[in-house]
């Protein structure tokens, strides 16, 4: 027969996304995390990075990091994301693009953009990077400017932006939102169509670190939650073919949690500065996980034997309620550092679930909080300003 | 049905879209923005051709041949096959040049 004859069926399959199906152990990962600084210009209230900032004196070299890059292409990573902190704070940004590109990864450029020249970016494309996001923290300048709480910030994007087109990049435009920002996302939808980028990231602020400190400043009401919800969907079906709309759904308001990392120590890690690896970038905020360090482990090996990796790998570590539950392999028993950050428990189950005993109470916090009118932010920020910054 | 693009058009994968062999899994990938696709071996014959330099004339040789099926056929599927992507911005298709005409 012919073996070409459903070659239009096979080209709506590759144009699905990869099938992520549940693989036999050890599960191999996707995609690498690598945050190369913990320094950067600006200082989001939400900052993903932790409390206790890492600071310049104790980051990997870079030999150190092309190891790492090496180990993880040979470990089945295909995807990394360069972040920080600000990633171009790192001067050896384009050696470590280059390595990328030849062991075979595909690079993402995670930044804020400010301080990013025109010819700095040249460089990064002349390395050979594949996407550039560029973080806007308003959808104008003055809610970038406060937010970020760096006057001019909103200007510096707006030209990074237009340079990474006009180098031919792709550009994403990444958003968090928060009670400051929400009503603007239909603006930053329109922000990004004029900036011609073909993908935006609208993702609600996670309250673990800098934002949980601000979460009184940050929680949005329930009201304006679900109507972000709506104008999301709208959007991307009025967008469709012309921009990709990836949100990250809060789950403070919801009945099920948010399938956390597609499942702890599954298809991703995190690599920190001063080289821990972690399951997640909010990892640490649970006591008492051994996590191990590039300098002393290969990556392959922190993979597989780290007791934090396989602490809440699978489904076995889950408390009965999840266990019994139909949704255990759909959202894995939701967010661990969720679950440590209200229940104390980083083994419970995650309280954004409607059976989790402690929902209530979640919701409760979330609407006081959304209702205290704080505007005032604890800015991200070394607690002794880092000397060499 | 008619053909979106004209024979002698060059197709080329988009800038930050990648297609290369997966080893650790033993599979094709074809990588892209927050995306990781997973294209089966036919699309992959087609996509390995998608290189800037072949026009779909040529890859549709060459698949006609290292098949042995219907040319016309062949020519209709792979249109569309490049249609889809070209619609995620995902190919991107430019006239052929002709001799070496200033570009
Ligand atoms: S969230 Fe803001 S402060 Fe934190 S690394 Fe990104 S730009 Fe810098
Ligand atoms: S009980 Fe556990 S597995 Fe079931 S929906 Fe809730 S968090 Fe998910």
């Amino acid at each position: 027969m012919n073996v070409i004859t459903d070659l239009v069926d096979k080209a709506k399959e590759l144009v699905s996304e990869a099938t992520l199906s549940p693989r036999p152990a050890p599960p191999i990962p996707y995609g690498m995390l690598a945050e190369l600084t913990h320094r950067c210009p600006l200082q989001c209230p939400y900052c993903s990075n932790p409390v206790e900032l890492d600071r310049r004196n104790v980051e990997l070299d870079t030999e150190t990091w092309l190891r790492v890059f090496s180990e993880a292409a040979k470990l089945g990573v295909l995807q990394v994301h360069l972040s920080g902190g600000e990633p171009t704070a790192r001067r050896d940004l384009e050696q470590m693009i280059r390595h990328c590109v030849e062991v075979g990864l595909y690079t993402n450029l995670i930044t804020a953009g400010v301080g990013v020249t025109p010819e700095r970016l040249q460089s990064i494309s002349d390395a050979g990077i594949d996407h550039v996001q560029l973080s806007f923290q308003g959808a104008t300048a003055e809610v970038t400017d406060k937010v970020s709480n760096f006057r001019g910030a909103h200007e510096r994007k707006l030209a990074v932006a237009r340079e990474v087109r006009r180098l031919g990049l792709p550009l994403t435009v990444n958003s968090v939102v928060h009670r400051a920002n929400i009503h603007q996302i239909p603006a930053f939808i329109e922000l990004a169509l004029e900036l011609d980028a073909k993908r935006i990231e609208i993702a609600h602020s996670q309250y673990y670190g800098w934002a949980l400190r601000n979460r009184g400043a940050l929680m949005p009401t329930r009201d304006q939650v679900f109507w972000a919800l709506d104008v999301v969907e709208e959007a991307r079906v009025r967008l469709k073919g012309r921009l990709t709309i990836d949100a990250v759904v809060p789950d403070y308001y919801a009945k099920y949690p948010k399938p956390c990392m597609n499942g702890w120590g599954r298809q991703s890690l995190n690599v920190t500065p001063s080289g821990r690896v972690l399951p997640c970038h909010a990892a640490e905020t649970i006591p008492n996980l051994d996590f191990w360090n590039v300098r002393d482990h290969s990556l392959s090996d922190v993979w597989l034997n780290a007791p934090s990796f396989n602490a809440f790998r699978g489904t076995d570590w889950m408390p009965e309620l999840c266990q019994s539950c139909e949704r255990k392999e759909v959202d894995w028993g939701g967010c661990r550092c969720q679950a440590m950050a209200i229940a104390g428990d980083a083994a419970a189950t995650d309280p954004a679930c409607h059976k989790s005993p402690l929902h209530a109470h979640l919701l409760a916090l979330a609407e006081a909080d959304a209702a205290t009118g704080e505007a005032e932010y604890d800015y991200r920020r070394y607690s002794v300003p880092d000397r060499n910054n | 049905m008619t053909a979106t693009f004209a024979a002698t058009d060059v197709p080329k994968l988009a800038r930050g879209v990648r297609l290369r062999h997966d080893d650790a899994r033993g599979q094709w990938v074809l990588l892209a923005p927050e995306r990781v696709l997973n294209p089966d071996p036919v699309a992959v014959e087609i996509l390995k051709r998608v290189d800037g330099a072949r026009s779909i004339d040529v890859i549709v040789d060459e698949l006609a041949s290292a098949f042995t099926v219907d040319r016309d056929r062949v020519a209709t599927d792979v249109d569309a096959f490049l249609a889809g992507l070209a619609e995620k911005g995902m190919v991107e298709l430019r006239p052929a040049v002709i001799g070496d005409a200033a570009s």
